[in-house]
């Protein structure tokens, strides 16, 4: 039953970028998305919404782009919880610490070990 | 007295026509699956050419195809007075590198995709103004090369948009005389930069087909004639969608008659990958010095117009939010 | 500013221009977009789901599995980058391989790989950020104004 929200969850926040970058053509990129989207899933977290989302979903919510943002604003509001003011610097990276460090070090390995292909 | 060549507004017509001595062309494997194939001099085994980078293998790609030309009639690089090249990268290095190696005395041109007939349109007037005797006139592109430079890495995935063109990785080069055997270059107009304010850098067609429209418009105007004038007009890559709105706007001009076919429909038809066609220097360049110079030679047609079409734009201009300027050049070549 | 009439002149054949674009520009093809984007995107969140199960029946803690499975999706991002694959997925699922995490990692990948050329510090280093960059920028901007407004309000 996961497996099938998290299909349905996942497909359909993908087809919400699909549409978006169809029906305006240029002037949103790919770039402009996966801003839009870890943007969106932030806000959406900081105001609680993006929970439901997660519960309903589960990695149909926390893969897309819009997951990652998700656990910045929860890592923000548990870095306010705890620091205060100093979490609501600290907070949002902790949280997405792992993901941002395996994102920039696989990056750079996958660029030693291979060249662009034609 | 000093003889007037100058024909209309933007026209020159030649008095001693520039022979066209010999000419080469060079494609990649992908544009030589297109149905073209078999009409090109050199299908390149890979994009690399040996070398390290893109950039390198354009500049030799550019280079090689510059000797072959001269090669058909058994020439060296020092035969040639004079070079004129261009290509789609920054301060256009794949021609001022090939230029190093060449060590011909070189003028480097930027028009973007009108670059082919950019360059003909000079060597043909410097040898006409009696200044040089042999000049060559070259333009090349890289797919790759100018995929990272306007585009994105060649291993992002992106849907490409169904009015984009490819770059084709092709380079064409001419020998241009004051004498000798072969096609002759009769008149030429250079284009006004034209901007219709299209803003969308993946349809260079609509860019373009409004500044395609103008010269073509004003060379018949400028030489008296009518499109039937001419057993064939190309349009350097406009594309399918560029070429269906040039042939819109050719109705309220007033010519609705008018048939071209366009270098980047031609050259990879029957490939859908490549969406509306093929573009970049090479394009117009390696068509018309594969298939065209070919049968204007053996006579097939009498007298052709290419109107190399350019997009003026920069990554930055795009980011910028400018729209996008274009340039067409116009060349007449009639058979020997 | 007073407009003159070359200045109409001009935008009304700019404008007569767009119209015919519009009309002749190729839509893209919605409905096959979409389902692509659905299929495509929806299996890549399957397969996250996956990662995520695994990791929990070992213990782990939600926060912990999500943060792992998101590790191993990037990886398989880049892997799948590196091998050539990634942009012939992107060419087919559109947004369906950008939106999930996967597609952050394959710009990430995608830019080091494509500037390589350039060396590691100005090329691979300063371009693996391209696009990340501004995601991060403002993934992180939009992460303290959350933080800030929560801070206030507890004050």
């Amino acid at each position: 039953m996961d497996y099938l929200m998290a299909f349905i969850i996942g497909g359909l926040l993908c087809v919400i970028g699909q549409l978006v970058m169809d029906f305006t053509s240029y002037k949103i990129t790919p770039g402009h998305i996966l801003v839009g989207y870890i943007t969106a899933g932030t806000l959406l977290s900081g105001l609680g919404l993006y929970q439901y989302l997660v519960d309903w979903g589960g990695a149909g919510a926390t893969i897309p782009l819009s997951g990652f943002g998700h656990s910045l604003a929860q890592g923000v509001l548990q870095g306010v919880d705890e620091k205060g003011f100093l979490g609501v610097f600290s907070g949002g990276v902790e949280a997405a610490a792992a993901g941002i460090t395996a994102a920039i070090v696989f990056g750079y390995f996958a660029a030693l070990s291979f060249n662009p292909r034609s | 007295m000093a003889v007037v060549k100058k024909r209309g507004m933007q026209t020159v017509e030649f008095r001693n026509p520039p022979v066209i001595a010999s000419w080469s062309s060079t494609v990649g494997i992908k544009e030589a699956a297109g149905p073209w194939g078999q009409e090109f001099d050199w299908v390149m085994p890979d994009y690399l050419l040996g070398e390290k980078t893109w950039e390198q293998a354009e500049s030799k790609m550019m280079q090689q195809t510059v000797l072959n030309a001269l090669g058909k009639q058994g020439l060296i690089a020092s035969d040639a007075e004079l070079l004129l090249a261009g290509d789609l990268l920054n301060q256009i290095i794949s021609s001022n590198f090939a230029a190093r190696e060449l060590s011909i005395p070189f003028l480097g041109l930027y028009g973007a995709c009108s670059t082919m007939a950019q360059s003909m349109l000079l060597g043909s007037m410097l040898i006409d103004g009696d200044y040089f005797k042999r000049v060559v006139a070259a333009a090349g592109s890289h797919h790759y090369s100018a995929e990272r430079q306007y585009r994105v890495p060649v291993e992002q995935g992106v849907q490409p948009a169904l009015c984009s063109q490819w770059t084709a990785s092709a380079a064409g080069a001419v020998v241009l005389q004051d004498a000798g055997d072969g096609p002759r270059v009769t008149s030429a107009t250079v284009g006004r930069v034209i901007d219709l304010n299209q803003k969308d850098a993946a349809n260079m067609g609509a860019a373009m087909a409004p500044a395609f429209v103008d010269t073509l418009c004003i060379h018949l105007a400028d030489m008296g004639r009518s499109p039937d004038d001419y057993d064939l007009i190309l349009s350097g890559d406009l594309g399918s969608v560029g070429m269906e709105l040039a042939g819109e706007m050719l109705v309220k001009r007033g010519w609705p008659e008018v048939g071209f076919v366009d270098c980047g429909v031609m050259l990879y038809q029957g490939q859908t990958d490549v969406n509306a066609g093929g573009s970049g220097c090479g394009c117009s360049a390696a068509i018309l010095c594969g298939p065209l110079l070919k049968r204007v030679a053996a006579g097939e047609y009498g007298r052709v117009l290419l109107i190399s079409t350019g997009a003026l734009m920069s990554p930055t201009s795009s980011w910028q939010g400018e729209s996008i300027p274009a340039v067409a050049h116009a060349v007449a070549i009639e058979k020997p | 500013m007073e407009t003159t009439g070359q200045e109409m002149l001009k935008a009304a054949e700019q404008a007569e221009y767009d119209h015919l674009v519009q009309k002749v520009m190729p839509k893209p093809p919605y409905v096959k977009h979409a389902l692509a984007a659905f299929a495509v995107g929806g299996a890549i969140c399957v397969i996250g789901q996956l990662f995520f199960n695994w990791m929990q029946s070992m213990g782990m803690t939600i926060q912990n599995a999500n943060a792992m499975t998101a590790v191993i999706m990037i990886f398989l991002g880049a892997l799948f980058t590196g091998l050539g694959l990634y942009d012939k997925l992107g060419t087919f699922a559109g947004a369906g391989s950008i939106v999930p995490i996967t597609g952050f990692a394959n710009v990430i990948v995608a830019s080091a790989i494509e500037f390589k050329k350039e060396g590691y510090i100005f090329g691979v280093g300063a371009k693996i950020f391209s696009i990340a960059g501004p995601t991060l920028l403002f993934g992180f901007t939009a992460a303290v104004v959350v933080g800030l407004i929560k801070f206030l309000l507890i004050l």
